[in-house]
């Protein structure tokens, strides 16, 4: 009866047909119930319907995203028929849907081996081909021995794909190397193109990965680069010799050559072209012929109509911006035109070009220039270009600014530029500048006057925070104003009822510190015994209202009450408390002013008052370096100066761990250990605290470090050249900035806000056992394979050995080094460092000098 | 490398999609739906590169569907430009005038021819002729099998 069901079942199943019919027609219920259908066909034993029902799911799982894993045993089953359709269904629905997970892999070993070994060259290709897809490490590790066959087989349809799977083999299971490499070598040299150029592709990968271990392949590349006619084959020649050459340079120089006459060529593939530029471009930069013959070739692409190619020529003039910024600049009309291309893409690559292109003379230009096109475009774009404008100038303290007046209303234009999405950074920059560079706050001012007083502008949610950095700078800095009534009211005019009650407590706030200015000027004036006071105020060239008649002071503060009476009773308690300070500071001195008009007492409570208030705002804010913390002084009298050694070594299993898991963050980690070295360069810069307030410091840190914030590390000094200047002022206590601390008309050298740079020969040294373990085991294997290769090439064991004798070296260093960390001597440890640095370069130039001599 | 291949309609219906790397079946429909909605709103003079969550995916229009590559951020645009026209030509070699037609009902057929070029995301196979022999030899064993299994006797024997 079964079987009688099964044939009844097989004459009336849906094929695969039927069932993309069906779908065309109608839709989702029409899936789950052949979903249906199908679960039931699947679970039959006969092979055919079990694989036309297995079909049927593979293309739904394909393109209708039902999930398959269900039956990954029947995909099992399917395959070991020995029907070549059924393993072709069954082999493409594991490849779709196996994953590492996948329960049964376990099945499928012994299925691929059989397959494997078949006779018949498809089926081999078959398995070969599910091989790649779903390669995990136990079936690398078990098929191993068959793909080495494989490799060397007769047949090129089965070599080539062998050769395909080994990538993935290397990658799952590293000790294939020690098999299979050999193998690898030898179809190098193979005839074929076809079969070269899956060996090329393979090596491509490998070498994307770890470079160095197939410098000793160069010779055979270079065979081929010079050689072979086939694009594909050449395109990946030439990424395999991008990446050696970075880390080799003087392959680069012979490589050189061979690039440019690819280059001359007549009629070279496009692809092909672009290749050789990106190879030049990216390791061969200092080439000279090479590198103008690649600029030549660019501005071809430049100009050509294909926006392919225009984008590409764009891309490419990137990648060369940063070290050769005359190719860039000859191009420039080039450039400004892709800016008003229509494709998106293409302007994205004009605008980061002219950005690149920035610098002191021309930013004013290009501000206008970009600004311009800002306007013009659509929204995302807009921003784009405000964001490309706001990166570079504010990079490194505004080092480019010269004209911060300028810079300043060109912040307020981006205010008001329709589509500004970038509130949060313009705020940040005006606040930025307002503290940092004194001579600016006048034109800070005027700026933010103008946006305060426009009420459309309140309207606008994106451009809150603009406004409340508007408002802040305006309180605090409102002496330079010229009319602080008119700031007064902007503050508070009705509409600010559209803002956020956080901003309105901003603003509020700022119209406390006007009315504060205010009143002292009131009072100030009055003094008969001041005249000096107003003539000094005059005289330092500031803009400043003296002229407050009893009137006008009296105008502000009822305005100020009036605008707050209704404050006085909002939600919000931040602008509630906000509001009724001001009221009660108003009622306190109301009747004080009147007493003003009429006599000239001098020394009223009033006035002490006023002039309290006004001590309070008259702390100048200034920029906090993040390093302040560390560098707060310790208080006299505290002995700090035992050694907290023992420490250490209880500490550093805590610390490590946490060093590690910081080491992807922007946090920069560390140890007891390294807060404590201070060496002779660092003490000669003028700088911080004594090494017992370090100790002190470090154990606390001990204790909360990941609580602190990121720390300028000592290797930062040492490696940073001439930033002397820049540790020394820190945080200079407030009222007491010193002259020297500005520059005069230019910025300030102040503390550089953002810490950052880890010191390159510090983590590394870590890296070999946190992470890419497989890759240092692969690497290694495929050194030693190289090395017991045995083709003959005596000079070519040579280099392998000093690879691997360097390798062993750099791991003798790592090795040492971290022996070292345990017992921390104070210089020692630096000058060690030093000296490994000095060691592994040294090792590293006396490699080279082989590799020249195998390439005649 | 090449991570992944798809190819859309016009209408954004999935004709076809490989994948070379792991992506979980939710994975899978995500990348679909928004590379979909990239592509499909793109104008036609664009250039045919996307940047999209650091990597570049490649596509070309031919007709009613778009074939879309994605690629590392290294790996050369123009060669896997090549690439896609390379395998649309043996599908139309193959078919015989490809439509997306043919594509639809012959699905199974387009992955077959797939794996012919690519493996393990890289290609393998760049002369038309030799994939075109290869299909069709594996197409007979496909026949040959399938006569065998259409003959009475064998209905019957295994029936039986």
């Amino acid at each position: 009866m079964a079987s009688s069901n099964s044939l009844m079942d097989s004459l009336f199943q849906r094929s695969l047909e039927d069932l993309i019919k069906g779908l065309r027609l109608g839709e989702s219920t029409f899936i789950s119930r052949s979903l249906e259908e199908i679960r039931r066909e699947i679970k039959l034993t006969d092979l055919s319907t079990k694989s036309v029902a297995l079909q049927k799911l593979s293309y739904l799982a394909a393109l209708h995203g039902v999930d398959m894993a269900w039956a990954a045993f029947h995909a099992v089953e399917v395959v070991s028929s020995s029907r070549f359709a059924h393993k072709r269904i069954g082999y493409h629905a594991i490849a779709q849907s196996f994953s590492d997970q996948t329960p049964v892999m376990l099945l499928i070993t012994n299925q691929l081996r059989k397959d494997l070994n078949s006779s018949n060259e498809h089926e081999v290709s078959l398995a070969l081909e599910c091989l790649a897809r779903i390669g995990t490490d136990d079936l690398a590790r078990d098929l191993t021995s068959e793909v080495f066959t494989l490799l060397g087989s007769s047949k090129a349809l089965v070599r080539k794909k062998a050769i395909g799977v080994v990538l993935r083999v290397f990658d799952k299971y590293p000790d294939a190397v020690k098999v299979c490499f050999k193998r690898l070598v030898e179809n190098l040299e193979s005839s074929d193109p076809q079969l070269l150029s899956a060996v090329v592709g393979v090596f491509c990968e490998l070498t994307a990965k770890d470079p160095r271990s197939y410098l000793p392949l160069a010779p055979e590349f270079y065979k081929i680069l010079v050689d072979s006619r086939n694009n594909w084959v050449l395109i990946k020649v030439l990424k395999i010799f991008a990446k050696l050459a970075s880390i080799e340079p003087r392959l680069a120089k012979k490589v050189a050559d061979p690039v440019c006459e690819h280059m001359r060529k007549q009629n070279v593939g496009k692809s092909l072209l672009f290749e050789c530029i990106r190879t030049v471009f990216s390791s061969l930069s200092d080439q000279e012929t090479a590198l103008k013959l690649a600029v030549a070739k660019i501005r071809e692409f430049l100009v050509d109509d294909d926006p392919n190619l225009k984008y590409l020529g764009l891309h490419a003039l990137s990648i060369v911006a940063p070290k050769h910024l005359w190719a860039v600049l000859e191009n420039k009309e080039a450039v400004v035109k892709a800016m008003s291309d229509e494709d998106p893409n293409v302007k994205l690559e004009a605008l980061h070009l002219l950005m690149a292109m920035v610098n002191e003379d021309n930013v004013t230009e290009i501000s206008r220039i970009l600004m311009n096109y800002a306007l013009k475009s659509d929204p995302l774009f807009c921003n784009e270009i405000i964001c490309s404008v706001l990166l570079p100038c504010s990079r490194n303290s505004y080092e480019i600014i010269v004209d911060f007046d300028w810079y300043l209303s060109l912040l307020g234009e981006m205010a008001r530029v329709p589509h500004c999405q970038r509130g949060k950074e313009i705020e940040h920059q005006l606040i930025d500048i307002g503290t940092r560079v004194k001579d600016a706050r006048l034109e800070l001012v005027r700026v933010s006057r103008a946006l305060l007083i426009d009420p459309a502008l309140l309207g606008n949610q994106f451009l809150y925070p603009i406004l409340s950095a508007a408002a802040w700078a305006s309180g605090e800095y409102v002496e330079f104003s010229k009319s602080p009534y008119e700031i007064a009211e902007a503050l508070l005019q009705p509409r600010t009822c559209l803002l956020p009650d956080s901003i309105r407590a901003i603003y509020i706030h700022s119209a406390f510190k006007v009315l504060v200015f205010s009143l002292g000027a009131y009072f100030s004036a009055q003094q008969p015994t001041s005249p000096p006071l107003a003539q000094e105020s005059t005289s330092s060239g500031h803009s400043m209202v003296n002229g407050f008649t009893y009137n006008s002071i009296s105008s502000l503060v009822n305005m100020i009450e009036l605008g707050l009476c209704s404050l006085s009773g909002t939600i919000d308690v931040e602008v509630q408390e906000r509001a009724k300070n001001i009221l009660g500071f108003i009622g306190m001195i109301k009747h004080e002013i009147a007493e003003k008009a009429t006599s000239q007492n001098s020394e009223t409570e009033g006035h002490r008052a006023i002039a309290f208030m006004e001590d309070v705002f008259s702390e100048e804010l200034g920029p906090v370096s993040s390093t302040a913390q560390e560098k707060v002084p310790l208080p006299e009298g505290l002995e700090l100066n035992e050694n907290l050694e023992g420490l250490q070594e209880i500490c550093r299993e805590v610390l490590e761990p946490m060093a590690e898991s910081d080491y992807s963050s922007d946090k920069v980690s560390f140890s007891v250990a390294k807060l404590r070295i201070r060496d002779q360069e660092e003490a000669s810069s003028s700088l911080p605290p004594p090494l017992e307030s370090s100790s002190l410091l470090a154990e606390h840190r001990k204790r909360h470090g990941l609580y602190y914030l990121s720390s300028q590390k000592s290797e930062d000094h040492n490696d940073r050249e001439g930033n002397d200047n820049n540790t020394s002022n820190e945080y200079p206590p407030a009222n007491e900035i010193s002259v020297d601390s500005f520059k005069p008309k230019k910025k300030i050298s102040k503390p550089r806000p953002v810490v950052v740079k880890l010191d390159e020969g510090d983590e590394p040294k870590r890296k070999p056992d946190a992470s890419s373990s497989n890759d240092e085991s692969l690497s290694r294997a495929i050194q030693t394979a190289l090395m017991g290769k045995g083709k003959g090439k005596e000079k070519e064991k040579e280099i392998v050995k000093e690879n691997h004798e360097m390798n062993v070296d750099t791991e003798n260093i790592e090795q040492s080094s971290r022996r070292e960390k345990k017992n921390k001597k104070n210089g020692e440890r630096s000058s060690k460092r030093s000296s490994r640095r000095q060691r592994g370069k040294e090792a590293s130039v006396t490699k080279p000098v082989e590799v020249p001599d195998l390439l005649l | 490398q090449i991570h992944f291949v798809l190819l859309v309609s016009r209408q954004g219906k999935v004709r076809l999609t490989k994948w070379y790397s792991p992506y979980t079946q939710k994975e899978r429909s995500k990348v679909i739906r928004e590379l979909s909605g990239v592509i499909l709103n793109r104008g036609p003079k664009l250039c045919n590169f996307v940047e999209w969550r650091g990597y570049k995916v490649v596509y070309k229009r031919y007709a009613s569907l778009y074939f879309c590559m994605c690629i590392d951020a290294e790996d050369n645009e123009l060669e896997v430009l090549e690439i896609i026209h390379h395998y649309v030509e043996i599908l139309d070699r193959y078919f015989g005038s490809v439509c997306e037609l043919d594509l639809i009902f012959n699905f199974h057929k387009a992955y077959y021819i797939l794996d012919e070029l690519l493996i393990a995301g890289e290609i393998q196979e760049s002369s038309k002729k030799t994939v075109a022999r290869i299909i069709s030899a594996q197409d007979q064993m496909v026949e040959a099998a399938k006569e065998e299994a259409g003959s009475i006797s064998y209905i019957i024997a295994q029936a039986s």
